[in-house]
């Protein structure tokens, strides 16, 4: 029998096409791994045996007629932040217990149109608030991963770590994300996995429960560059749903991860060391440019001097537009609601009982910030910051093809070991990730190499806006020259 | 400049968040060193800057003026925690 554990999403599909396994045997062994590893790992917030073997039958249907999708019958992970008609959504939230949208998300309905089987929605971070999956209302998800010789149960990131770890603990063959300051990329980089945030725009928002519009970007895990090429060609496209939609073709992605990366110039930015950042993952950064260097392309030394304001200006957009956002949930039309003696008090009671309380935290800064007599002081000084950092980016790109940063400034932490901690520490972890949220431009992070204790690091690379196909290639040349092989050891 | 716990209250009301009386003074500290720590941005030189919504610079679409949705009474309802008859039912607003 094949172990379908270790099997890469072209693997997967390659091996229905050819038919070494039926897709219905697919879904079964997937939906059976899920359900084994969620009293150890929690990543799932629901799993759909039923719905999975249905549509897994209509792929093998498809299959023998040598019909089907460039995913046809393989089982996709979705995060619960997307809209999946019929069944539960929540964001992780309490707020939203039981609601089940009567509409699909326009990302899951074209990554089913290619075929993809669902079979399970994936924890996150309350309303994708939060870098470590610890604010969930479903508890904390346990990274596949752990150090050498420990026990300890450690972080698999987040807002999107349900996603990671089920693709890491090798249950799916893709998974999809939604990545606001980082998360997508950042829980990738805690599980060995690569993780795509598109250009905004390149995948519609629509059906996704928002957090802060601006800024959120739907994009997939996997555990390959090209498979990640794949799904994000896939999953992107223009959507009239969605105003803010990128009206343009989507390119051949899956082709551009095995480009050559010849001649192009890399930039590496000085404003990406910091304070306290472990050597290990300096030592990758070098090795990483070295890597691309002995392929062919021009390393570059670069300055992003704005650098250092991104993650204080994300502190102020993204929860002014959550609180926005996030008005939408009075307990009136749907989620849960707590009866009050009128409707304010209705209002008060349900949102105290419904939202978590960084949830909470997010909203009252929010609207504070978009406050009379504080909005010019803090909301709008952060949206001209915000330029003032996309046009770092727009210098940058005139002098080099793509950047290459660390990932993370650490590796995976231990779940608890930040509770105490301020919460600006918790902020710090999208440090490197945020400022391609704020500029709206393609980045991603590949895995690279093991830390000391074994738990793997990642490299991040940033291209210019709709250049996916640039960021893919070297990625791709990083994925190549790394060998990055390992997988955690079986352990739930 | 630092908040209060009375200023924590009227934000938690503007919110429409019922915050119990005993998180007042944790919510003040939390909302502090937050607002402490965006001050950074005060380095930084935004004269004539024009602020940035959005990362997409393109004119918002405009489509034909046409009914393309609706007749979904029963798909809106199916969520909400009360309803009666084809309505959503809410507490009494109106005096």
């Amino acid at each position: 029998m094949t172990d379908f554990s270790s099997l890469t999403l072209h693997e997967a599909a390659e091996g229905l096409r050819a038919k070494s396994f039926s897709a219905v045997e697919l879904a079964e062994a997937t939906v059976a791994a899920a359900e084994a590893a969620q009293g150890a790992l929690n990543c799932f917030t629901s799993i759909d045996g039923e719905r999975a073997v249905e549509m897994a039958r209509a792929s093998d249907a498809r299959l023998a007629k040598g019909e089907g999708g460039a995913l046809e019958g393989v089982p996709v992970a979705i995060k619960d932040l997307f809209a999946v008609k019929g069944v539960e959504t929540t964001a992780s939230s309490n707020i939203l217990k039981g609601f089940k949208p009567e509409y699909e998300s326009t990302v899951t309905q074209n990554l089913w149109d290619a075929g993809a089987v669902f079979f399970a929605k994936t924890s996150m971070d309350e309303f994708a608030m939060g870098s470590s999956n610890e604010t969930a209302a479903t508890g904390p998800v346990v990274n596949p991963w752990r150090a050498k010789g420990s026990e300890a149960k450690l972080t698999p990131g987040g807002s999107s770590g349900g996603s990671a770890a089920a693709l890491a603990a090798g249950i799916s063959y893709g998974a999809t994300g939604t990545d606001t300051g980082g998360s997508i990329r950042q829980p990738a980089a805690f599980t060995g996995l690569v993780g795509v945030k598109p250009t905004y725009g390149r995948c519609s928002r629509w059906g996704v429960v928002a957090f802060a519009s601006s800024l959120d970007h739907p994009g997939p895990f996997a555990k390959t560059v090209k498979d990640a090429a794949l799904l994000t060609q896939v999953m992107a496209g223009h959507d009239p749903k969605d105003s803010t939609s990128y009206p343009g073709a989507v390119p051949d992605f899956a082709a551009s991860a095995g480009r050559s990366v010849k001649g192009l110039r890399i930039g590496i930015p000085k404003e990406y060391r910091v304070d306290g950042m472990p050597g290990e993952i300096e030592t990758l950064w070098r090795q990483g440019a070295k890597w691309l260097e002995e392929q062919g392309a021009e390393i570059v030394d670069i300055s992003l001097p704005m650098t250092k304001y991104a993650l204080p200006a994300y502190y102020i957009i993204a929860p002014a537009e959550a609180s926005s956002n996030l008005a939408r949930y009075d307990g009136i039309r749907y989620g849960a609601r707590v009866e009050g003696a009128d409707l304010i008090d209705t209002y008060e009671k349900t949102r105290a009982a419904g939202f978590g309380l960084e949830v909470q935290r997010r909203i009252m800064i929010g609207t504070y910030v978009l406050s009379a007599g504080y909005y010019d002081a803090y909301y709008l000084k952060a949206l001209k910051v915000r330029r003032r950092i996309y046009e770092d980016f727009t210098a940058a790109f005139g002098q080099v093809d793509a950047i290459l940063t660390p990932a993370t400034p650490s590796a995976a932490f231990e779940i608890g070991s930040k509770a105490k901690a301020d919460p600006i520490e918790m902020y710090l972890n999208d440090i490197f990730t945020v400022t391609a949220n704020i500029a709206g431009i393609p980045a991603m992070s590949v895995p690279a190499g093991l830390d000391k204790s074994g738990l793997p690091l990642g490299l991040q690379v940033i291209a210019p806006a709709l250049e996916e196909e640039t960021m893919f290639a070297v990625a791709g040349a990083i994925e190549r020259a790394a060998g990055f092989g390992a997988k955690a050891e079986t352990w739930w | 400049m630092p908040v209060t716990p009375e200023d924590v209250q009227r934000i938690a009301r503007l919110a429409r968040i019922a915050e119990p009386a005993d998180r007042l003074d944790a919510l003040t500290g939390e909302l502090n060193g937050i607002l402490k720590w965006v001050e950074l941005l005060n380095e930084v030189d935004v004269a004539g800057v024009e602020p940035m919504t959005t990362a997409v610079q393109t004119p918002l679409p405009l489509r034909e003026d046409a009914v393309t949705d609706g007749a979904m009474r029963e798909a809106v309802l199916k969520n909400a925690p009360r309803s009666e008859e084809g309505f959503f039912v809410a507490p009494k607003s109106v005096e």
